[in-house]
């Protein structure tokens, strides 16, 4: 693959951001809360609905968690913009940072002007075994699933390795959950704004060892979108473009065990890479972050891929309070997958959300002075697909 | 709804008891896949030497100079990282709690499977394990019982 090939025709940036409320929404259903996220974008870019010319929506699994499949079909329809073009993107929970490459794709190569990316999940609407069997489709069905595995368990072969290599402990594992449920309290989209401490995820049930129920994001309901356009016609809309210097996709096996280290992401190290290359910055200009904390193992793997801390001191860096809100890299400042809620379909989009709120300077209490670099990373599965954004207020 | 689409569904969802719910395939989805499951068959590059497990078509190394042929495993190997699940997915409520492991089979390929025979805080990581023939589970309304490969600790 050669990175250095991948020239933008133009410049992309996001002028309109959305989110719902993360959480159980009994009363609202897969295209309500698509519908939700993606008028407030509209209302927040200040464009109307006849001037979208693409939708792209994320959704992992309509099928499985609400018999519904065809979500591009169902987006143009109730968005109410028949005929305009809809795209669904699918790489499991990574199909929203997947939504933002696509339409980043559309606008950098001059083919569209202004596009919707988004991405919606709707998850309670199955009782907790269908859900984990959904969620299982991310990894290999066939060896891993097929045995018996599940999702957790995929990640705590990852935290029994990473603690045998590299002696991270079940502490720093817990600091993880910690902080973004710290972050969570001052994210009002959040699905569970209420602290906890280290006992408290040191005590709650054991769900795959040495992974517990604290260590795991949630079943999740919610929607978001982003509109992007050009770095010229942005000028027409906002004050204040937030530039996508950035967008970085990559692959790997798509079962856990075939890798070559267990404890590392490839494809979050070559996105990484590739991210950094394209938007001319290193680790250390990174204000702050948005990773990818399906379970806290997976935030001391991100930090470590993504070139926060080196490979196997990435417990170490949670343990300083180096990623907290203040520290050197503030990690999941909306509170994660973790606190926030992990709608799979909507995460990746969630995050983009998060870092267009910090860049200009509309996060409130959990506000991250000066912020003008921000990253957002995305996995889908066990780390089969790796999405990395680098966005900045200065173009 | 099978008479609508003109052949049988390829999976279905079936309630039974409680909350058990199983996903359940038609027979060739698991029989094509007997030989992997019951033999511990995998691959390897007659060019680069590399194994694989499952079976691939393709090396990804050497892609077309690739030779890729059949390759039955010893079965041997070490544990490289482990779990014990105590959620279970659908259809494992009666094994629960079980060990999941990553097995280095001697070759060099890892697998993944269950570690039977052995206590659940007895597993250690680099414990020798030999592969042995077990029930995977049964699925609900069809009775299909599936088979496959898990590991067991090498007698002392």
């Amino acid at each position: 693959m050669n990175l250095e090939k991948l020239k933008p025709k133009r410049e992309v940036a996001i002028i309109g951001i959305g989110i719902t409320k993360f959480g159980e929404h009994w009363k609202l259903g897969l295209r309500d809360l698509a519908v939700e996220a993606g008028m407030k974008a509209v209302d927040d870019a200040g464009i109307s609905g006849k001037d979208i010319q693409l939708v792209v929506g994320g959704n992992m699994s309509g099928g499985l968690f609400v018999g519904q499949e065809h979500g591009a079909g169902l987006l143009a329809d109730y968005l109410g913009l028949t005929p305009t073009p809809a795209i669904r993107t699918e790489a499991a929970c990574s199909s929203g940072g997947l939504a933002v490459r696509v339409g980043y794709l559309a606008v950098a190569s001059g083919l569209y002007d202004i596009v919707v990316a988004g991405g919606v999940e709707k998850m309670t609407d199955v009782y907790g075994p269908q859900a984990t069997t959904a969620l299982a489709g991310a990894m290999d069905y066939e060896t891993e699933a097929y045995f018996g595995a599940t999702f957790p368990c995929i990640y705590a072969l990852i935290a029994q390795r990473h603690m045998y290599q590299y002696g991270t402990t079940r502490e720093q594992l817990a600091m993880v959950s910690v902080k973004n449920h710290k972050n969570a309290l001052e994210n009002p989209f959040a699905q569970y704004r209420r602290p906890i401490t280290v006992d408290d995820v040191l005590n709650s049930p054991l769900v795959a060892d040495p992974l517990r129920l604290l260590d795991c994001s949630p079943i999740t309901d919610g929607a978001a979108a982003v509109i992007l356009t050009s770095a010229d016609i942005a000028k027409k809309y906002t004050d204040t473009p937030i530039y996508i210097k950035a967008s970085a996709q990559a692959s790997d096996t798509l079962s856990l065990f075939a890798r070559r280290d267990i404890t590392t992401l490839d494809a979050t190290v070559m996105a990484a890479k590739s991210a950094y290359k394209q938007a001319r910055v290193s680790p250390n200009d990174i204000d702050l972050a948005e990773v990818h904390d399906c379970f806290t193992i997976a935030e001391i793997c991100a930090y470590e891929d993504l070139g926060f801390a080196k490979k196997g001191e990435g417990g170490k860096l949670i343990q300083e309070g180096q990623t907290e809100i203040g520290g050197k890299i503030p990690v999941n400042t909306s509170g994660g997958l973790k606190a926030k809620g992990h709608p799979v379909g909507a995460t990746g989009i969630a995050q983009i959300v998060e870092i267009v709120k910090q860049l200009r300077g509309e996060a409130g209490k959990r506000q991250v002075s000066g912020a003008e670099v921000g990253l957002a990373h995305n996995v889908g599965g066990s780390g089969a697909t790796a999405t990395v954004h680098i966005l900045s207020n200065k173009r | 709804m099978s008479a609508v689409l003109g052949r049988p569904l390829l999976f279905i969802y079936s309630q039974t008891k409680g909350d058990v719910v199983t996903k359940e395939f038609a027979v060739p989805f698991h029989w094509r896949r007997f030989k992997e499951r019951y033999m511990l068959l995998g691959s390897k590059c007659e060019h680069c030497g590399e194994y694989f497990y499952p079976r691939r078509t393709i090396c990804p190394k050497c892609r077309r100079a690739g030779k890729i042929r059949d390759v039955k495993f010893s079965g041997k190997g070490k544990v490289y990282s482990y779990t014990v699940i105590r959620v279970p997915p659908e259809g494992f409520r009666e094994f629960v709690p079980y060990i999941i492991a990553i097995v280095e089979l001697s070759e060099g390929a890892k697998v993944l499977s269950q570690i039977v025979d052995c206590e659940v805080d007895e597993v250690r990581i680099g414990m020798p394990v030999e592969v042995c023939f077990r029930r995977i589970r049964s699925e609900n309304d069809s009775g299909l019982i599936l088979y496959g490969f898990k590991f067991r600790p090498v007698k002392k």
